[in-house]
């Protein structure tokens, strides 16, 4: 297997082997808990904000958003006011759409070429594998809340008893569970077995979903198999978060395995391809109205053209219009 | 060659790509799929740089001594100006939901031509030469340097993507190939490195004003040769107006319109429009040319050709334009002019004199098309049509990429078409309106010795006609921009003979009744139309409300 393979999930085993020995040596384990958890997040908030700033900082010289339905012209023309919108309400549909429900993934087929023809057909997987996979991971995260806040919140209950909803064994198996696993599988599987996807994946690729895969079965290990004490991993979270870390003591190692996981996550995000949350929301195809005839959009490192004046151009071929009968400003 | 080749040959297409890692495929330069490369005379008349004379087959491309860094600063200073291709090079994930969507990976099953992969091409660079990671870990990180090899591989690749933003439309974050193949090319042109089919028009375009380097009496006379055809085929006698100050309105179009077959046809199908409704307008001779191969060589380019339609639109006072068929002519026109060379304070809000309409939706730019335009007059009843002068056409209808993905008009020329057409077929939902596919050879890519790749490009839309011809009998293509009427002919003759490329003005100028018309047994083209030979029908008025 290439190295763009093998190098991610080398990265990752090596992750799990180091937390297994650090979580598993008591004087180690702050540095595996507390900074480690610190330091990643903080590497998290201001890598992402010093991304999206130095996004920022690149202007948007031209309004080009790619228009996916008929723009709003005349009075009588039905117009599509969220696939082109033209005014800012119909943009945050349209970003509304893209953002939560994945519209322009909603729209893949596949092409295949049958005896002479071209076959377009509509396919939903990668679609339906995107969106189980950053609902589950995003309802996971917000159940891990209870951990870091005391009360608990009530919509974290809520959530929490609609994802455990179906009381499969004790403890309970999440429903997010199954799909989170079958979703990173199932992009996984997709990474490794379909030719065009593989050609063009790289260890960038594979890591994420290594990583977040190593995450997820950590994470059931911990709550099926080698069971951690969640009253010691709650203490040391919400110390963690009112800024007051204590580390108990009895908490597996396999708890700073999962940890050490997450934290590489979090650090890593803001420097790989993670960041399309962020660019998602500031692409210039999607987040702009389709009204450049209707209003000026300045272009800010704009410099006026050098152009062939119709002087000049009257001066090289007088004599031509001239013959020709062609109006002249000077004769 | 393609010439060689048959098309159940070029049909023998693999879409399956090898089971190998991209970077370790060489990328071989091979004939029927480049372009001739700028002759330097021609780089020189813009003032680009390092004009010199080179080929893409040879080793040495004649790259000035410090090329590298000249790549790395342009590259550097394009990531400052352009948010998009700075996101653009740091957020894509490689879903691959783009991979199948581009005319050139499949007609040709080239992995290079997935638009990701494209992309991938100077995204390696920008991650080889800007980002830590991938200075430290070169290609496990996905990072290359920037090499003669590198720089020669997208070259060919850049010349492979006509910029129609298919895959944009597929892509989860909008990532817009057509954003990376404009930056690339731009870099591309600090070494003189263009290829000639876009040089040429882009020099001919600044001094003559118009792409075909039409002199002012040519450009003139070519449109009064058409005014003696329409005398023939109409009876009606058509003195347009050039250069004349003070008209009410701008027209301008591509200058393809003016020169060849069947663009001709669609001028024609303006100068009775324009005739029937007695609008004050005028030509340009120096504003000759409503396309844009400066938008294909850079934006700068794009800008200072651009520039000269607002200048003219000023000297001449008129009081807004019309813009005539073409499809990247309206990606610059809706998109960039405004921004460009305006706002144009000197003009006003465009309002049709006949009907009163405002054009609400190009009050800043005061430039509207002329598929809005005749739309607006048909609705209102304007127009005399007579449809069945169209009866001897079963047409479809093409969206040309840039109306489609760059602007939205969709509606418009359906309309006009459904009202001076009586057969109309739509081709497969996936292949029009949104996600239309491109005729092929867009973007300066209409060359002659790039034909396998314009017949494998041109493939998905041709196949597209084949279905409608198959199961309708269709045997017109119409369409909205003077490339596709310029390079379709040659795909549909090599992949559906028996269908023929037209302008939708053209079968508006078939179906008016002109004032003071005499027998029109034929169409604008001078072919019989079957049953008007005794010129009947002419009472069956159909006027559309």
């Amino acid at each position: 297997m290439a190295a763009r393979i093998l190098f991610p999930l080398a990265v990752v085993l090596a992750i799990v082997a180091v937390a297994l020995i650090g979580g598993s040596i008591p004087f180690l384990q702050p540095l595996f808990s507390v900074a480690l958890l610190y330091v990643t997040f903080a590497i998290f908030i201001f890598g992402f904000m010093a991304k999206v700033i130095n996004w920022a900082r690149s202007p948007v010289p031209f309004r080009i958003p790619t228009t996916a339905g008929q723009e709003y012209s005349l009075p009588w023309i039905k117009w599509s006011k969220i696939e082109n919108p033209s005014t800012t309400g119909g943009v945050l549909m349209r970003m509304f759409f893209e953002v939560f429900l994945f519209r322009s993934l909603f729209r893949n087929m596949r092409t295949d070429l049958r005896s002479g023809w071209l076959i377009h057909s509509p396919t939903k997987w990668l679609w339906l594998l995107a969106l189980g996979f950053h609902y589950s991971f995003l309802i996971i995260a917000l159940r891990h809340l209870r951990l870091f806040v005391h009360p608990i919140p009530g919509f974290v209950e809520t959530l929490d008893a609609v994802d455990g909803m179906f009381q499969i064994g004790i403890p309970p198996l999440y429903l997010t569970d199954i799909t989170i696993l079958l979703a990173v599988s199932g992009l996984l599987i997709r990474r490794l077995f379909l030719p065009k996807v593989r050609f063009i994946s790289l260890a960038a690729d594979y890591f994420p979903l290594f990583l977040i895969l190593a995450i997820v079965i950590s994470g059931l290990l911990m709550r099926f198999v080698f069971r951690v004490d969640i009253t010691a991993v709650k203490a040391l979270a919400t110390g963690i978060a009112s800024f007051h870390p204590v580390v108990p003591d009895g908490i597996g190692a396999i708890f700073f395995v999962h940890l050490a996981l997450v934290c590489t996550l979090i650090a890593y995000f803001p420097f790989s391809k993670l960041m399309h949350m962020g660019g998602v929301f500031m692409s210039p195809t999607r987040n702009l109205a389709n009204i450049s005839r209707m209003i000026y959009h300045e272009n800010p490192w704009r410099q006026p053209p050098k152009f062939h004046s119709y002087e000049e151009y009257e001066d090289m071929y007088r004599e031509y219009m001239k013959e020709a009968g062609l109006p002249l400003e000077r004769e | 060659m393609a010439k060689e080749l048959t098309p159940q040959e070029m049909l023998r297409i693999d879409l399956t790509p090898p089971n190998k890692d991209w970077m370790d495929i060489p990328t071989v330069i091979k004939p029927g799929i480049y372009c001739y490369p700028a002759k330097p005379e021609k780089v020189e008349i813009v003032g680009m740089p390092n004009p010199h004379v080179w080929s893409p087959l040879d080793d040495d491309w004649g790259l000035p001594e410090d090329w590298k860094e000249t790549f790395l600063e342009g590259m550097r200073e394009r990531l400052n100006k352009h948010r998009s291709f700075k996101i653009f090079m740091d957020i894509c994930v490689r879903c691959g939901a783009c991979a199948d969507k581009c005319h050139f990976f499949l007609g040709s099953g080239d992995p290079k031509n997935m638009p990701v992969a494209r992309a991938e091409l100077i995204r390696s660079v920008y991650r080889g030469e800007f980002t830590k990671a991938g200075k430290i870990l070169g290609r496990l990180a996905g990072g290359r340097k920037i090499t003669e090899d590198v720089l020669k591989e997208i070259w060919y690749y850049m010349f492979q993507c006509t910029e129609c933003r298919r895959c944009s439309l597929f892509c989860p974050y909008g990532i817009d190939t057509a954003e990376v193949t404009i930056i690339g090319r731009e870099l591309i042109n600090l070494f003189g490195l263009n290829i000639n089919w876009i040089q040429e028009p882009v020099a001919n375009c600044y001094e003559t004003g118009n792409h075909l380097g039409l002199l002012p009496h040519t450009f003139k006379q070519n449109i009064e040769f058409m005014c003696m055809d329409i005398e023939d085929f109409v009876g009606v006698t058509i003195e347009p107006p050039f250069n004349k100050k003070g008209a009410e309105i701008l027209f301008v179009t591509p200058s393809g319109d003016v020169f060849a077959d069947p663009g001709i046809y669609t001028l024609m199908g303006y100068l009775l429009l324009f005739e029937h409704i007695g609008l004050d307008y005028t030509w340009s001779t120096y504003a000759s040319e409503g396309g844009n191969f400066g938008f294909f060589t850079s934006l700068d380019m794009a800008q200072r050709l651009n520039a000269k339609i607002y200048a003219e639109a000023k000297r001449l006072g008129v009081k807004w334009i019309l813009g005539g068929e073409c499809g990247h002519m309206w990606r610059v026109v809706h998109q960039y002019m405004n921004t460009f060379n305006g706002p144009p304070e000197f003009l006003e809000e465009p309002v049709n004199p006949l009907t009163g309409t405002k054009f609400e939706n190009a009050k800043s730019a005061k430039m509207i098309h002329i598929s809005e335009f005749t739309a607006d007059l048909i609705k209102h009843g304007k127009l005399k049509l007579n449809p069945k002068r169209n009866d001897h056409l079963k047409v479809t209808y093409h969206d040309s990429c840039n109306p489609s993905r760059g602007m939205g008009m969709f509606e418009e020329p359906r309309y006009i078409i459904n009202n001076v057409c009586n057969n109309f077929y739509e081709m497969p939902e996936n292949t029009i309106r949104e996600q239309t596919f491109c005729c092929g050879s867009g973007a300066g890519l209409n060359a002659g010795e790039n034909m396998e790749l314009r017949l494998r490009g041109g493939l998905p839309r041709a196949n597209a006609v084949k279905y409608v011809h198959e199961r309708f009998g269709v045997n017109m293509l119409s369409c909205v921009c003077a490339i596709d009427r310029a390079v379709l002919p040659a795909s549909m003759e090599y992949w559906v003979p028996d269908v023929n490329v037209c302008g939708v003005s053209e079968l508006v100028g078939n179906a008016l009744i002109m004032e003071g018309e005499h027998d029109r047994p034929t169409d604008l083209r001078g072919e019989e139309i079957p049953g008007f030979a005794k010129a009947e029908g002419e009472e069956e008025v159909t006027e559309d409300v």
